[in-house]
């Protein structure tokens, strides 16, 4: 029911490896930690890799709002990486998917931050 | 005409979504609803249940969370009442709308009405009542929503 959280750095590139669920409460929270501390320390270039993430509810889908408008005020960029259909189906039925820049190619979505 | 109904009362907690998620869960796929189906079904309950705990109840120890399941020939009817002073309809935003659409809340409702195929929202001075009804096997006397 958790959720975990890992980065590594690729070519200035902070990529964040989800997996589990980012839903009300946990998984809402570790992503906005997450986050937060990233572009605290000046990772501002942040791709989430998304694709062990197989739930998220309108909480988490806030939360990936608030993460993306967070990095952007702050100078920086976020995109999203390797969506489940679950993930990317919900993204479409709220009108997000174009909103966020949504990568299916880790090597090409780090390399479309340069 | 046969039906199976069960009803759980809950506390007014995190772990009450969870809960009513699974359960969700667990009814849709005895109903015999496929996978897609399954996750639609408890996702919807359990922004249902978000919306009764959070902004009905208020996380309130004193108020209970009544859950209910029905299962008829036609339909899988989901009932989730709260305690709180009545969800104002007027004011749940379109989160489509383009001012809304980077606001970080807002979506619950819209997912529901999204998943399910009746979905009624009963507000009240004594709590909300939310009634969700997906049709078994694909029944054909859809309406989207039904009149508030």
């Amino acid at each position: 029911m958790t959720m975990k959280s890992s980065t590594r750095q690729v070519d200035g590139v902070t990529i964040v490896d989800l997996s589990g669920r980012i839903t009300l409460g946990e998984g809402s929270v570790v992503l906005r930690e997450t986050v937060r501390d990233l572009l605290s320390k000046g990772q501002k270039k942040i791709l989430l890799n998304l694709g062990d993430v197989n739930y998220i509810d309108s909480s988490g889908i806030g939360e990936l709002v608030s993460a993306f408008t967070t990095a952007k005020n702050q100078g920086g960029d976020l995109k999203l990486l390797n969506l489940t259909k679950k993930v990317h189906d919900l993204l479409q039925i709220t009108k997000l998917y174009t909103v966020f820049d949504v990568k299916d190619d880790e090597a090409a979505g780090v390399k479309s931050f340069s | 005409m046969t039906a199976d109904r069960v009803s759980y009362t809950l506390d007014s907690t995190l772990e009450t979504v969870n809960n009513a998620e699974e359960t969700a869960s667990r009814m849709a796929a005895e109903a015999g609803f496929d996978d897609e189906e399954i996750m639609k079904i408890s996702m919807a309950v359990r922004e249902g249940a978000v919306n009764a705990v959070l902004h009905g109840n208020a996380y309130d120890p004193n108020k209970k969370v009544t859950l209910a399941f029905e299962l008829t020939v036609h339909d899988l009817v989901i009932v989730i009442r709260d305690q709180g002073k009545g969800l104002d309809v007027s004011r749940i935003p379109d989160p489509l709308a383009p001012d809304n659409l980077m606001k970080t809340s807002g979506r619950g409702i819209f997912l529901i009405r999204s998943f399910m195929d009746v979905v009624e929202i009963h507000p009240s001075q004594t709590g909300t009542e939310l009634r969700m009804i997906k049709h078994v096997h694909g029944n054909p006397a859809d309406s989207k929503e039904a009149p508030q």
